[in-house]
């Protein structure tokens, strides 16, 4: 056995048996950091694919951002969780049965695995020689698929009024921060200067104004 | 290293630009000018929708591909892109009144409909499958918004939530689906797969499933159907609309798409599916909707029941079927557009009323809004001489002609069953003890009703010019 096959293995296992754990993890923040795990085995599969960038991105976005997202959010909410498991056994026959039909189906799939002969010709993009993965991905992005790129900057622009749509809510007990007002304050409305005599203090009537 | 810029004209594309680049300014203003610009900004999205199909009208003629051949401007989604505008500058008339409500105005929900509509139109145009995948997102992202937008309604934020949530799942089989067909095409481009399936590999009639799977979630089409009726009931009564006609069409128009210029190698593959899923969507909408007491979850189940009948047309796979597909999609939009500026115009001391019994005795209320609405009704039904006979009658002679002969009978047969629950409607209002008087109608509800009326009414003297069109249009994906 070559080493890249022994690793594929070794990382399509770990993947496989993570995510199972995942699932049936009781604690949810053990679900989220085996959710990780799977994150950095399916980047390790990647590389051996020689798609080290979408390795790298799948480590950045998906492990650094999205699940430590994941666990902010299960840790900060107090959600109980063996409570949303109560029907599992209940649903348990149902879901194994759509499971067998999904496994079924893909053993199928499997048996009817050939590939057309014109995909060989398609299905490899020319990467032009002598540029990394990295680079080659780059040159593409923003040339030939500048369309997809730009969509899907429409959709984010989408998802961001919704966001605020849906939950930015303008009260009138917050108070807010206004800059220009705060930098538009002159010394004489903010200080007061008093004189004041030893052993007497500030009368009332100057301790009321100093106070407003 | 040199890029070539041949296939990469922006010309095809204009109309889309226009609307994006619209959207965004309206967003500017609306952004810095607050809510009080809500109607300003609702008239000048409707302007610009309407600018829009100039736009796409004005296009040189015949077939334009850009983008490498990933967006595509041929009469079809000419014809499709005008009608998905129209759906969408008409629900923001519909609903101009409510959303300007000093109370729940909101100039967000403008820019919504526009981006979901550029949503549709790259949908429409799309010639490859990450182009079909980015517009789709485009347009439900919005409308999975739009659905919640009345965030002190729980029902509205149930619906959002449902919505989002089954639209995700959905999308996530449909990239399933893709991801399958590119790997055993080796491309994502409608044309190379065409090519490359010709022998119904059955790896590639798996992600034909699941492709199709994550369409028909988006037209609601029976065994994906069960969000419609919930997300119909609980959105604002506009937001109804818009759902009903505009994505809609979309989704119609890129099912159609895919199945016959992606996949014309392996029709009786797709076919024994998408009559399937007719038989099981006209049956469940016309079954579903007898029970029904709010109006607008019987809209939904309508809704459904149409596009069963839709699909009709295209299980046949012929251009007779894709012409019968169009010209239902048209006069549906029309008719669906027509009933909701009636269910929008049934309000009583300013509060919608939704309940099928509070229509009761409208035709000696409100006889005018009863006539056109039992027109209407009528004309969903399929009664001759009304448009939605004419629509049933040409999807109904496309599946004859391709020899699917059950179908063609189980499509009359349901259509006859749903007349009943359209029938039960046009009963109370025109025999039950009248329920008390409704508000003054507006006047472009009245306007919208009067347009969608006429045009399901005469729509039988003079059909030469929409039939030609969806001719015209159908052929050109042959």
């Amino acid at each position: 056995m070559s080493m890249p096959v022994l690793f594929f293995y070794l990382y399509a296992g770990a993947a496989i048996a993570a995510a199972v754990m995942v699932v049936f993890a009781r604690n949810p923040v053990h679900s989220a950091l085996f959710l990780i795990l799977v994150f950095v085995n399916a980047a390790g599969m990647f590389v051996l694919m020689g798609a080290e960038f979408l390795a790298m991105i799948l480590i950045v976005v998906y492990v650094g951002a999205v699940a430590v997202l994941f666990l902010f959010v299960i840790m900060m909410l107090d959600v109980d969780f063996s409570r949303l498991r109560e029907g599992f056994l209940e649903y348990l026959p149902f879901g194994l049965l759509i499971g067998f039909i999904f496994l079924a189906e893909l053993l199928l799939l499997a048996g009817g695995w050939v590939i057309t002969p014109t995909v060989t010709k398609t299905i490899t993009a020319p990467i032009p020689a002598g540029v990394s993965n990295t680079e080659a991905l780059g040159l593409v992005l923003y040339t030939r698929y500048i369309h997809y790129f730009q969509i899907s900057g429409m959709i984010l622009l989408v998802a961001m009024i919704g966001a605020i749509v849906l939950t930015l809510r303008h009260k009138k007990s917050v108070k807010r921060q206004n800059i220009a007002e705060q930098n538009a304050r002159t010394k004489e409305a903010a200080m007061a200067i008093r004189q004041v005599k030893p052993g007497q203090g500030l009368s009332d009537s100057d301790a009321a104004e100093w106070v407003r | 290293m040199n890029f070539e810029t041949a296939g990469y004209s922006l010309q095809p594309i204009l109309p889309e630009l226009v609307l994006v680049i619209g959207a965004m300014l309206l967003l500017m203003l609306g952004a810095y000018r607050g809510q009080r610009t809500t109607g300003l900004v609702t008239t000048l999205a409707v302007v610009l929708l309407v600018a829009t199909g100039a736009l796409v009208l004005m296009l040189p003629a015949g077939k334009l591909v850009t983008f490498g051949g990933s967006f595509i401007v041929d009469d079809f989604a000419r014809f499709l892109k005008v009608l998905a505008l129209i759906g969408s500058a008409v629900t923001l008339v519909l609903s101009a009144e409510i959303m300007a409500n000093p109370t729940r105005r909101m100039f967000e929900y403008s820019i919504l409909v526009l981006l979901s509509s550029a949503g549709m139109m790259l949908l429409i145009s799309a010639g490859d499958l990450i182009m079909l995948y980015l517009g789709l997102e485009l347009m439900s992202l919005a409308l999975y918004v739009v659905a919640a937008s009345n965030r002190e309604d729980a029902k509205s934020n149930e619906a959002g939530m449902k919505y989002f949530i089954l639209g995700a799942l959905s999308s996530g089989m449909l990239l399933y689906g893709a991801s399958l067909i590119y790997g055993f095409t080796g491309t994502v481009q409608f044309a190379g797969i065409a090519a490359a399936a010709k022998d119904g590999n059955i790896g590639l009639v798996f992600g034909l499933v699941f492709l199709l799977a994550g369409l028909c979630f988006k037209v609601s089409a029976v065994p994906f159907h069960m969000w419609t009726p919930d997300v119909y009931e609980g959105a604002p009564t506009p937001v109804t609309a818009f759902f009903a006609s505009a994505p809609k069409v979309a989704g119609l128009a890129i099912f159609t798409r895919v199945t016959l210029t992606a996949f014309p190698g392996i029709v009786p593959q797709w076919q024994q599916i998408v009559v399937f899923v007719a038989i099981a969507s006209m049956a469940l909408g016309s079954f579903a909707a007898i029970g029904q007491k709010n109006i607008k979850r019987l809209m939904a189940y309508s809704a459904i029941g149409h596009i069963g009948f839709a699909l009709v047309g295209l299980s046949a796979g012929t251009v007779e079927g894709a012409q019968g597909v169009i010209v239902y999609i048209s006069i549906y939009v029309a008719m669906t557009l027509g009933a909701f500026s009636v269910i929008l115009a049934m309000r009583r001391n300013g509060l919608h009323v939704e309940n099928i019994s509070d229509f009761a005795g409208l035709s000696r209320t409100n006889p005018l809004l009863a006539f056109f609405f039992a027109m209407l009704l009528f004309s969903m039904a399929g009664i001759p001489p009304l448009a939605g006979f004419f629509a049933k009658f040409y999807v109904f002679m496309a599946a004859i002609k391709a020899g699917l002969f059950a179908l063609a009978v189980i499509g009359v047969v349901t259509s006859v069953v749903g007349a009943y629950y359209y029938l039960a409607i046009i009963k109370v209002m025109y025999f039950d003890e009248p329920a008390p008087g409704i508000d003054r109608v507006r006047l472009e509800l009245r306007g919208v009703l009067a347009i969608a009326g006429l045009f399901n009414m005469l729509f039988f003297i003079y059909p030469a010019p929409l039939v030609n069109a969806a001719t015209a249009a159908a052929k050109s994906l042959f």
